[in-house]
């Protein structure tokens, strides 16, 4: 299709896809998906964390892994920018910092798949995040 | 911060922080009136009234997480460097508007960016807050608006990734079409 350049055209597309069966339907049950936050802070943004959630948004769709990912504001760990938090279905949420696109991919080939723990989990003592704003 | 959209990214926190439920950012520039302007509007719970004259003070911040606030002092600083200022105006419980005056063609200003990403991680992020970005040149206004793309196309969530880009892509479009400048341009298909 051209180029998108209004609600029309918008429209027309996501019908097209929808008459293909290419838009997945996600089951949005949070307790059993993959749930990816990015710290969204001052210091998180000016170290690439905007980068690292497109990324994220990309590729968990694109590995077809059920996930959702959103932000957060600052998690208090501006030295190690951009972090993370990753919460797999029925476990601890493990931070991760200095996430980089190398780091990231590994994140999701090797944590999210696979539960295998890799390089940069900040250790925390777990309250939430949201509640520590 | 490399670009405007990155300044706009972190302000926006501030707003979401604020429990606002609807943003609107709107840029206005002109190089003919040598003018680039950035507000940013939100109806949270403003910012108490104990603070607003010294929040461009980075040591004003109502976190607890750290002890310095650095996003808005950080704008001033951009918009100054180019002859600029920046504008707040508050109130508890109505609201909050930031707004941020530039030199259009001073040396020191910023590119825009890549505001459509901006806008494609922010309304991704924030599935419960309406955004309205508004962006005014010497050719044309553009409008885009999530309430209104979401009635538009009948749905409740814009969060799939694939309809992300294509408004992304769409908000680009229009952008280029009113002679929006520097800003980053990723064609859509
Ligand atoms: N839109 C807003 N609504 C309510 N309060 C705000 C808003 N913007 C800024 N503030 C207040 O001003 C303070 C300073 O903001 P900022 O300079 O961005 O630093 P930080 O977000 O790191 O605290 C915030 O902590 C908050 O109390
Ligand atoms: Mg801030």
């Amino acid at each position: 299709m051209s180029k998108i350049s209004s609600l029309a055209d918008l429209r027309k597309k996501r019908e097209e896809l929808q008459a293909g069966m290419d838009i997945r339907i996600r089951a949005l049950n949070p307790e059993n998906i993959v749930q990816v936050k990015v710290a969204m802070a001052t210091c998180g943004i000016a170290s690439g964390s905007k980068t690292i959630m497109e990324f994220f948004l990309e590729q968990l769709d694109r590995r077809n892994i059920e996930g959702v990912v959103t932000q957060t504001g600052c998690m208090g760990y501006c030295y190690a920018e951009p972090t993370i938090e990753v919460k797999l279905p029925g476990q601890d949420p493990v931070v991760f910092g200095f996430v980089d696109l190398k780091r990231a991919d590994q994140i999701i080939e090797k944590y999210i798949k696979t539960g295998e723990l890799v390089d940069g989990i900040i250790p925390v003592n777990y309250q939430t995040i949201d509640l520590k704003e | 911060m490399k670009s405007l959209a990155l300044n706009i990214l972190d302000i926006v926190q501030n707003s979401i922080r604020a429990r606002a439920n609807e943003i609107t950012i709107r840029i206005t520039e002109s190089s003919e009136e040598d003018i680039y302007t950035i507000e940013i509007r939100d109806n949270g719970s403003g910012i108490p009234d104990g603070i607003i004259d010294n929040v461009t003070d980075p040591f004003v911040t109502t976190r607890t997480t750290r002890k310095i606030g650095m996003g808005l002092p950080l704008l001033r600083h951009h918009a100054e460097l180019t002859g600029g200022s920046l504008k707040i105006k508050s109130k508890e419980g109505m609201g909050t508007e930031i707004k941020a005056t530039f030199s259009f063609r001073h040396l020191d200003r910023q590119p825009l960016g890549d505001i459509t990403g901006v806008l494609k991680i922010i309304i991704a992020a924030n599935p419960g807050i309406d955004f309205i970005y508004n962006h005014l040149t010497d050719k044309g206004e553009y409008s885009f608006s999530t309430r209104e793309t979401k009635e538009y196309l009948e749905t409740d969530s814009l969060y799939e990734n694939s309809l992300l880009d294509d408004i992304a892509g769409m908000i680009g479009e229009n952008l280029k079409g009113i002679g929006a400048t520097g800003f980053d341009y990723r064609g859509n298909v």
